[in-house]
């Protein structure tokens, strides 16, 4: 991108995360409210969003800890809850190659589900830019500020937005934004495909596997459909010559 | 205390998950299987993240795949927003509005 200096990115990066704190704000509200409900102290509940920085784990490590469940339970659910994390790590990385160690160390930090979908997006688009560290670092800081914040609020009133308003619909439709013009690509509709069916029929199984199976199972699918393209396509090229 | 240290380690396991190929093993080590398969990670957590926040909606969390769930519907017509217009707004805005004007409808 021609011009792009690290402010520009930065405002780019928060400006993509803009759409995703319509659904974010209402989470982070009832997560606090949730917390304090729960009967964790204000001060944990709020550590929690600092330390930890990723809702679905947040509400599953608040309920276990009031639960009274064992420590190493609860924390081997939050870890597999968040493995797929570890998914987004590696298909960030060869894009975050020129790094040094403090970047990837404060990047892997703001790594989230709405981070990771606006800033893989873009790379995908736009390759590795000299600055589009920055768009990352810009979007995870929009999260982070306003997950804390929301947070807060949530602790403090203990109570959040109303179901009815259906906010939290605005998190899948701005997925959906960001999914339908990957799906032109077949073998990527297929890994949708697979993943959805599997994450529908997996949605009740324990510590979100079913999320890591759709996950898998999905990759896998995409890894086909493209083989199989490739075979034909070689067998076509084969007759004719 | 106890509970600090609890959440303290919850940290600890989520930021590992963070950090493993982006500060911890450097990706050209993984299977080349896996490094191909990468690409496939946007549009497979994605759909499995819209599908079931839209199947599994209401009060309950109960599975409704009839007409009478009124996301469905709604985020269909988000999706033909996001292919024709492109952008996460006006995808947003034509899902909301569509949500609350078939609760309106309904209640």
């Amino acid at each position: 991108m021609q011009g792009a200096s690290r402010r520009s990115e930065f405002l780019a990066g928060v400006r993509a995360q803009l759409p995703l704190l319509l659904g974010v704000t209402p989470f982070g509200l009832a997560y606090g409210a949730y917390a304090v409900n729960s009967g964790l102290a204000s001060g944990l509940a709020q550590a929690m969003s600092v330390i930890v920085f990723g809702g679905a784990s947040q509400f599953v490590g608040t309920r276990l800890i009031a639960e009274g469940v064992p420590a190493a339970v609860i924390v081997l659910s939050v870890a597999l809850v968040n493995a797929r994390h570890a998914l987004y790590s590696a298909s960030l990385a060869p894009f975050l190659d020129h790094l040094g160690r403090r970047w990837r160390w404060l990047l892997a930090y703001l790594l989230t589900d709405e981070a990771y979908a606006v800033v893989i997006a873009r790379y995908q688009r736009d390759g590795s830019t000299r600055f589009g560290h920055w768009f990352f670092f810009g979007t995870g800081v929009a999260l982070w500020v306003s997950w804390q914040a929301s947070t807060a609020v949530g602790v403090a009133v203990g109570a959040s937005v109303p179901a009815s308003w259906s906010l939290d619909f605005a998190l899948p439709l701005t997925f959906t934004a960001i999914l339908m013009p990957m799906l032109v690509d077949r073998p990527a509709g297929a890994a949708a495909m697979a993943a959805a069916v599997v994450a529908v029929a997996g949605f009740r199984w324990p510590y979100g596997s079913g999320l890591i199976a759709a996950a898998a199972l999905g990759m896998a699918a995409g890894m086909l459909t493209e083989r199989l393209a490739r075979t034909t396509r070689s067998e076509r090229s084969a007759e004719t010559s | 205390m106890r509970v600090w240290l609890i959440v303290l380690a919850m940290g600890a396991a989520t930021y590992g998950m963070r950090l493993s190929v982006l500060a911890l093993v450097h990706h050209s080590r993984l299977p080349r299987t896996l490094r191909e398969a990468l690409r496939f990670v946007t549009p497979a957590v994605l759909a499995a993240i819209i599908l079931p926040a839209i199947l599994y909606s209401g009060g309950s969390h109960s599975f409704d795949a009839t007409p009478g769930n009124e996301r469905i519907l709604a985020v269909a017509v988000a999706a033909g927003a996001a292919l024709l217009a492109r952008n996460v707004w006006l995808t947003i805005g034509a899902g909301m509005v569509t949500l609350w004007l078939l609760q309106w409808g309904a209640g």
